[in-house]
């Protein structure tokens, strides 16, 4: 072996590869971006830890060498809220999928970016439920076929970028798994961003979701993104919703800034109560 | 250790038991809570929220059940001593992840203010009757413990208890209190800090590098480590070996989920709490627990007072059941009657250690109110037959 | 690094100038990795290394050297 390493290299449990993702998923290659990121960032890895719920994304916690937790399924987010409230020194991010993070943990999704938690998440949307075996998602495009929708699907998708939005989070972000530079620059500044950070990546599932649906392996859907993919920053995100093979709107929609929870519940803690207010010490109950 | 004094109430009061519940987990040093509001139970983090930034800590209120239970354990991961609070309902959504700390080994407390059920049931009046879906409610082999108090005073006093079994057994502690005992005032004594012993976290002191986070020595529970230390370690409710990865082999699940189970089972004796009075001479023997022990009590006097050899047996511990105790006394007595306020739980668990050697007498009711002791009397007359 | 490849060719595909192709050869699990078929063209952007799900390869800039692929040697 060279001196030169694979820069995922550090950050990952490498007792444990090779993983269980199929070929031509995306998975790995946002954990590449995410390695990136945290390399641009400079960002202290101590003070990192990374939480998942369920799925094959869910399965990331398992395989990155930092403090990381695979907690139940759509649990993520709140288990992620408790970390941080208490040790606000950590840096949290949720990493998980769109099942997880948006069906059965929809509610914790929506109520972490109302209330502004200080948390980045990175969401990796591959229409579908994969671990599972090819399921209908929130985020499945009307009319795919899936194995719980044989005849297609007749629901319509969540737009993620704009629930988000609408919910509060601070900084919004889509790309697809072709875009890695750009998902790692978008990773990166989403740590240099308090507040409630949200990026989508859309991820090939070609064992399930592009199978069934006749749409190629993992290298036809990356060209296809590569294709049909618009770059449109700032874009509003009520107009980013996804169809099954049309354009996919790209980029940075939202960044902006509000108090987060914790600074907010110090203010009015310490309006309402005045001397009568103990700052939280560290939690070290040993 | 002894309690931080900044979290301790020191003083005589007149609380009600949700309140004293709060005041016992500031004691134990909890400085955490995620909650969502359910009758009866919600005095408990209405007090905490209040009283927990005037000592140095955070309360949330979750958007639902299911993520106050998992937010809590999130906190305990960050360095925090956390817990959360609850009635039926509440209680139903919470067993996901009672199983999730049963499976990591997350030491905290969950507290149920038991109301009538099922489903929604009766939100404003009592039961008993999540005995067994405390014990049982989520899926999977595991163990629990389970407290019950019968006083405002003991809910201070068992919720110390319940924090330093869930630090000593790195397990979720139950602590079922019911909707009579959450609400009545009575005086409670609170303690100096120093006074009030608090059990520190297995911290691990392992360097770096060596730590692995379910590495157990010979007591069987693992030494734990927090986020934000270097350790870089990984925590799963997947059935995981030493170093906590997930292996997915019937040799790994066996090791896991006895060592899980061994490690309250074969401490049950140590860990059992009970209240006796009269059991020498007794050839009846009445069981029960939180509020219906003090029902029990008068019925156990008006029985005395005709001459009828009663003994009182009041678990203080559910779970582990005490089961050495009842094998003990099923040897010489009759009969065990077992009044509670559900249709029939833990008289279950008297039957089965009492293995047919003493008669058991359950005295149920569906819950709404408390026995007559009257009723109670009645079983205890017929089982002196 | 090599028994980690799964064939998925996005490598290949998105090598901006075409160094890579995927081999006759096999791995043990039987997928195809990839190989160099043009050196000299590698400019150690390390994108290859960016789009590999499967951590199976990457590019680096040898310091007053030609740019190098980190597939081919087979550890």
């Amino acid at each position: 072996m060279s001196d030169f390493t694979n820069p995922v290299e550090p950050f990952l449990r490498t007792d444990r590869m090779p993983h269980i993702w199929c070929p031509g998923c995306g998975i790995g290659t946002t954990v590449n971006c995410f390695a990136r990121a945290l390399i641009e960032s400079k960002i202290d890895l101590e003070s990192l830890a990374l939480v998942s719920g369920i799925g094959c994304t869910g399965r990331v916690a398992g395989y990155v060498k930092l403090d990381s937790f695979h907690t139940t399924h759509g649990r993520a987010i709140p288990f992620a809220t408790g970390l941080k409230l208490a040790n606000p020194k950590l840096n949290v991010v949720v990493y998980s999928g769109d099942g997880d993070l948006s069906a059965i943990g929809g509610n914790h999704l929506i109520h972490a970016a109302r209330r502004n938690i200080d948390l980045k998440v990175i969401c990796v949307n591959n229409l579908i439920y994969a671990m599972t075996g090819g399921q209908t998602a929130p985020t499945t495009p009307s009319h795919a076929i899936t194995s719980t929708s044989p005849y297609g699907s007749c629901e319509p998708a969540f737009n993620l970028p704009h629930l988000v939005e609408a919910a509060g989070a601070v900084y919004v972000a889509r790309w697809t798994t072709f875009h890695v530079r750009q998902l790692a620059r978008s990773i990166a500044e989403a740590f240099n961003k308090k507040g409630f950070s949200f990026i989508e990546v859309i991820s090939p599932c070609p064992t399930l979701f592009q199978r069934r649906n006749k749409l190629g392996d993992g290298l036809d859907t990356m060209k296809y993104y590569k294709e049909k993919s618009k770059v449109k920053h700032g874009a509003p995100t009520s107009e980013v919703g996804m169809t099954m093979t049309g354009e996919i709107i790209v980029g940075k929609f939202v960044d902006r800034d509000r108090p987060d929870y914790q600074t907010m519940a110090r203010a009015q803690l310490a309006e309402s109560l005045g001397d009568r207010f103990v700052e939280q010490a560290e939690m070290v109950c040993s | 250790m002894k309690a931080d004094p900044r979290g301790v109430l020191t003083g005589v009061h007149f609380l009600d038991g949700d309140h004293a519940c709060c005041e016992g987990a500031l004691a134990a040093g909890a400085r955490f809570a995620a909650g969502y509001p359910i009758t009866p139970s919600t005095e408990v983090v209405e007090r905490f929220a209040a009283r927990v930034p005037t000592v140095g800590g955070t309360f949330i209120q979750m958007e639902d059940e299911l993520a106050a239970s998992i937010t809590l354990q999130g906190a305990v991961w960050g360095g925090a001593k956390a817990f959360t609070v609850t009635s039926g309902p509440g209680f139903s959504l919470m067993m996901e992840h009672i199983g999730y700390a049963a499976m990591t080994e997350t030491p905290c407390v969950f507290v149920d203010v038991q109301r009538g059920g099922p489903s929604t049931g009766l939100p404003t009046l009592p039961a008993q009757a999540d005995m067994m879906q405390a014990r049982w409610g989520s899926h999977g082999d595991y163990e629990i413990i389970a407290l019950c108090p019968n006083s405002p005073q003991e809910c201070f006093d068992l919720t110390i208890k319940a924090f330093n079994l869930a630090e000593e057994f790195r397990v979720p502690v139950m602590f079922m209190m019911d909707e009579v005992v959450g609400h009545m005032t009575e005086k409670v004594v609170i303690p100096p800090a120093d006074q009030i012993e608090v059990v520190p976290r297995r911290h691990t002191r392992k360097p770096l590098g060596e730590y692995l986070p379910y590495q157990t020595n010979g007591d069987m529970v693992p030494e734990i480590a927090h986020a934000g230390e270097g350790y870089k370690f990984h925590i799963t409710g997947l059935t995981h070996d030493e170093r906590g990865y997930p292996n997915m082999t019937p040799q790994v699940q066996d090791k896991l989920v006895r060592r899980l189970q061994n490690k309250i089972r074969n401490a049950a004796d140590r860990i059992a709490l009970y209240e006796e009075e009269n059991l020498q001479d007794a050839e009846v023997v009445v069981v029960s627990y939180g509020i219906t022990s003090r029902v029990a009590q008068r019925a156990i006097e008006m029985a005395r007072a005709k001459k009828l050899p009663v003994g009182k047996l009041r678990l203080i511990t559910a779970w582990p059941f005490p089961e050495t105790k009842i094998r003990e006394l099923s040897a010489y007595v009759k009969a065990f009657v077992v009044p509670e306020l559900n249709l029939g739980q833990m008289v279950h668990e008297v039957e089965r250690a009492a293995a047919g050697k003493a008669r058991t007498f359950a005295v149920p009711h569906a819950g709404g109110s408390v026995h007559h002791p009257e009723d109670i009397l009645k079983a205890i007359v017929e089982a002196s037959r | 690094m090599v028994e980690r490849c799964k064939a998925c060719g996005f490598c290949v595909e998105f090598c901006p100038t075409k160094v890579l192709a995927l081999s006759s050869a096999f791995n043990s699990k039987g997928y195809h990795p990839p190989h160099v078929v043009n050196p000299e063209k590698c400019s150690g952007c390390d994108l290859c290394g960016m789009y590999c799900p499967d951590f199976a390869i990457y590019g680096y800039k040898l310091p007053n050297a030609a740019p190098q692929k980190g597939v081919p040697d087979e550890g």
